[in-house]
Parts: structure tokens; sequence; C-alpha cells
């Protein structure tokens, strides 16, 4: 089968693979029939995630059909077409049961900070991931949840992670009915949050980030307010001018490890390695929100540690939450909110490409060509509607 | 002594605290979803298990693990320098610096061995394909113009500086040696 093959920082190609086997009970084989690239993809592309090991398949947002299931297999048959979560998600553990599947503690054996996902290097459970044709899906009755009769295929894809971390970015900053909020980032997850951020009763939204065709997109889809950092000079103070002096209730870090923005955490975090990813959102995320007010954190960073002004979140009584989104819970909530027209994520697409194509999707994502905001790979053996 | 050990002589015994408990409000939770006290395991990992996947390749466990995970990956199991290196990494903790930097040096290691593995399967890796050049080509021709004058400059440059530091060599021959 065809699949998409990691080769070192910023190097990818389409390889033939062996198809992918049942190795427990629960397992699935997934024909998969979408295959986004994640902004967290990136991370790994930029060579930023620890234990990222050469020959490794990408891929945790994926849609496909159900090919061949394990004899413990009960929720799923043959022929059903699959949203998969990129959790990979026992529903048994002590996290499981908490709904925190994305926390789940008996999918990945080489970390406790982070439970298994689909093609996120070993840090994350060394599983192959969906941008290729076929994919193995452990723990088949927890995750996959069978797509709706009448939902697009560019609307499901977008429901195994965008939506559901943009809207638990919302919802960890318990927004309440008035509130400002800030979003850094607009990527596809900053946008989906300042999207979301509205669902939740906030007064005013607000969006930061460098890339004026991000930016206007975030203005028509938040709707929100964008501003761009580069020509604010200083996001802090200008959030508090425009927020009363106060700063804004709740912020939320959409952004991560490949922030722009900053020299210094750019060169300790990006280019010397010596933070996990440059922290300058949740660095500016703790200073621009309001005494008492929360920050969210959705943005990925690596496991090892960040400059960022702990002492200001002691100060200032900020509560922060942060988590991998928990899809699995999220998702009858969100299906509604899809069927009722509140949210439309296949608006966020903006380039489909084959999968063979993965090294060119990989760059132009990278190095936000051609206005791109979410790329999907789609195997030629897919008809793509 | 082992940590467990180490903790059972500690152990205090809550009902013997004055006071123990008489605050306690389970809604005041930050946690998210709010932490459901009656869904916690009683006894750590005390829940049913589901069946375990046969160990058919090398799996590295995380030393804050008490047992392997039921699943696990079985991409790229760890192999040559790299996988040393990356077997040594996994004798410490999460909690150690050492333990993730050795395993992105192993990382940038492994790059090496795959384009190494690619020649010795007879293939010579197509670099600039597998950077998406034909992307950068169709999107962004002045950035690639621009970055490959900037390459060429700095080639040319440091060509530059070692001719004329041979150059030098030539020019000011060593003194004599005095008799």
């Amino acid at each position: 089968m065809l699949a998409m093959d990691y080769r070192g920082p910023y190097r990818v190609r389409a390889e033939q693979k062996p198809m992918p086997e049942i190795l427990h009970p629960e397992d699935a084989i997934v024909r998969v029939t979408r295959s986004c690239i994640c902004g967290s993809d990136l991370h790994l592309y930029h060579g930023m995630v620890p234990d990222t090991r050469i020959g490794m398949t990408f891929g945790h947002e994926f849609t496909g059909i159900v090919v061949e299931v394990g004899s413990e297999v009960r929720n799923l048959a043959v022929g059903d077409h699959v949203i998969v979560p990129f959790n990979i998600a026992c529903g048994k553990c002590h996290f499981c049961q908490q709904g925190l599947f994305g926390n789940c503690h008996e999918s990945n054996s080489q970390a406790t900070a982070v439970g298994g996902i689909f093609g996120y290097s070993h840090t994350a459970g060394g599983y192959d991931g969906g941008q290729a044709e076929y994919v193995r899906v452990p723990y088949a009755d927890v995750g996959p949840t069978k797509i709706p009769a009448g939902m697009d295929l560019d609307d499901a894809v977008l429901l195994t992670d965008v939506v559901p971390t943009g809207y638990q970015a919302a919802e960890m900053g318990g927004i309440q009915r008035g509130d400002t909020v800030v979003v850094f980032g607009a990527g596809p997850v900053g946008i989906m949050a300042a999207r979301c951020a509205w669902l939740f009763g906030a007064g005013r939204v607000i969006v930061i980030d460098h890339l004026e065709y991000r930016l206007d997109f975030a203005r028509q889809y938040g709707p929100a307010e964008v501003y761009n950092f580069r020509s604010i000079e200083d996001p802090v103070y200008f959030l508090k001018k425009i927020t009363d002096s106060l700063g804004a209730d709740v912020c939320i870090d959409a952004v991560g490890g490949d922030a722009a923005g900053s020299a210094l955490h750019t060169l300790l975090g990006t280019k010397l390695k010596l933070e996990a990813g440059a922290a300058t959102a949740l660095h500016w995320a703790i200073n621009s929100v309001k005494k008492g007010g929360i920050v969210s954190i959705v943005g990925v960073y690596g496991p090892t540690g960040n400059l960022v002004p702990i002492g200001n979140v002691v100060n200032k009584g900020i509560t922060i939450r942060a988590n991998q989104a928990s899809v699995k819970r999220l998702l009858p909530r969100l299906i509604e909110h899809v069927q009722a027209g509140r949210i439309n994520p296949k608006a966020l697409i903006t380039h489909k490409v084959p999968l063979e194509e993965v090294s060119d999707a990989y760059h132009i994502f990278s190095a936000k060509l051609d206005g791109c905001i979410k790329p999907v790979l789609v195997p030629s053996s897919i008809n793509v509607a | 002594m082992s940590p467990e050990a180490l903790a059972a002589q500690q152990r205090i015994d809550p009902t013997q605290v004055v006071g123990w408990g008489v605050d306690a409000d389970p809604a005041n939770n930050p946690t998210y979803p709010m932490r459901d006290i009656s869904k916690d395991s009683k006894g750590g990992l005390d829940w049913p298990r589901p069946a375990l996947q046969p160990e058919t390749v090398e799996v590295l466990r995380s030393t804050e693990h008490n047992r392997r995970t039921a699943v696990f990956g079985t991409s790229t199991p760890p192999s040559g320098v790299s996988g040393a290196l990356r077997r040594q990494a996994f004798k410490s903790s999460e909690g150690k610096w050492s333990h993730w930097l050795i395993l992105l040096a192993a990382d940038r290691i492994n790059v090496v061995e795959g384009v190494a593995a690619d020649l010795l399967a007879g293939r010579v890796p197509n670099i600039p394909a597998e950077m998406g050049i034909k992307s950068e080509v169709a999107h962004n021709m002045p950035g690639l113009i621009r970055k490959v004058a900037v390459t060429g400059a700095v080639l040319t440059l440091a060509y530059a500086l070692v001719r004329s530091r041979q150059g030098d060599g030539r020019r000011h021959p060593a003194p004599p040696t005095p008799r």
C-alpha cells in the first residue's frame, strides 16, 4: 500500500509499505478515505518531537472504511465508514473512565506524559498513522464513530481533531456570557476556537497572528477582531489597551511550539531545542489575561521545559487548563453542531492533494504557501467528491 | 530501598489527622472535565485490562510505567546506532532532560542511517523532491531564487575564504630556522 514516509526534518515522501495487520483482538483495519495534515504534524516534520523515527507514517486525522475487524470487536462491522479520533483509548483505565480519552494509560508504553496518538512519534506510542491507504486502529470499539448519514466527508474528517480541539480550547476557558476571549494563532485550531467561543457566549473574540491571509479568514469565519502582531509591536501592551487595561477574561494558546514573534523563544525553542518549542504564544497569553482569568492551552509543546513567566501565573491568580482534546467525549455534541449548521468545518479545507504528492502538501502547509489553511490528503484510489 | 518501600514507611493514616476532611468540597475542583471521584480506581492499576497484544517487535518502555500497556505501536522498532541510543535514553525517567535530549540526538543520527539505508538499497534519495521543491517552484519562485542566491553567496564566500587562507600561506612562507 502507499503511505507517507518520514525521512528526516523537512523531508517526507510517498512510499510502498506492507499492509497493516490485526495485532490485537480489539483492532480494526481501516481503508483511509480522507487524511489531514495537522499543524502538530509540522512539529514532527520540523524535527521538534523526540523519538520521531525514520520510516514512520504520520497522520492522526482521518476517516476510513472498516475492511477487517479483530475477534473482540463488537460495535463495528466491515463496511462501516468511520470518524477515527486521534486519541487511542482503551475506554477502561482510570483516565478513560474520567472522560480523559486523550490520557489513556493502556495505549502508550513509551511515555506516561501522553496517551497513544496515531502517527505521532514513539513518544506518543509508535503507531503508524493514517496518511496512508490503510491503517491499523486499536481499541476499535472505543474511538471510531460511524459517520452520520448525510454528513459530508470533508466535515467528518475535521471532527477527528480540529473541531474537538478548537471546541475544547473554548470549553476549557470556562467562557461566561460577555467574556472577552483572545485566541493566539489563526491556524485551523485557532480559527475553530474563535468560532466555538461564541457558542459559549463570548462577548468579544480577538485573534492574534502574523499571517494576513489567515487573519482575513478568521475575521470572516470566526467572526473575530483580528490583529497582526507584526504591526502592533507589543501584543500584551496592545491587548491591555483595548481591554480597558484589565486584560482578557480568557486567553487561548492555539499555537504551541512553532510560534513566531519572539527572537529569544525562536532561538531557544525552535533553533537550539533548549526549550520544548518556542513558547511565545503562551508567554503572551499569561501576560495578557486578566488577573484571576483563565489560560487554556491546546497548542502542542515538547516534553522538556519552556521559559514562561510562571511567577505572573501565581501573582495574577491565573487558572491554567490544558489537554489533548478528548475527541470521543465531545463527538456527539459536535456532530449536533455541524448538523445544525452552527459549525462548518469543511470551509477550512483549502487544499486536497493526492497522497502521492505528500511531500509538496507538507511543504505548502509548513511554508504557508498558496493561502494554505488546511490540507487534506486523499489516496488516489478514493473518488474525491 | 525501593520508592514503594520508602513510601510505605512514611505513609500517614489520614483518619488520625485532626480535622481531616472537614472542608472537603467536591464541587471545588478545577479539573477538566471535572473529576468524578466515584469513578476513580480504588487501588492504582486495578481496572479490567484489555487483552495483551503479543510483543512481536522490540518496544521500549518508560521507567514510569509499572507494566507494558495492553496495546502498542509496532512502527519502526529501534535499530542501529540510533536504536542503541534510544535504549540508553529509556533507562532514565521522563522527568530527566537527558532522556529527551538523547532521543533527539538519536533522531538526528537516524536521519543519516536513513540515507545510508537508501544508498545500500541502491536508491539515491531525491532530497529536493522530498522537501517539496515542486510546490516551492509553483508557489514561491521568488523565495526559491532568494534561497538559492543566499546559499550560493555563502558557499562562494566560504570558498573564497579558504582559498585566501591557502594564498596567505603561500605569500608568507615560514621564516627560516635560525642557525
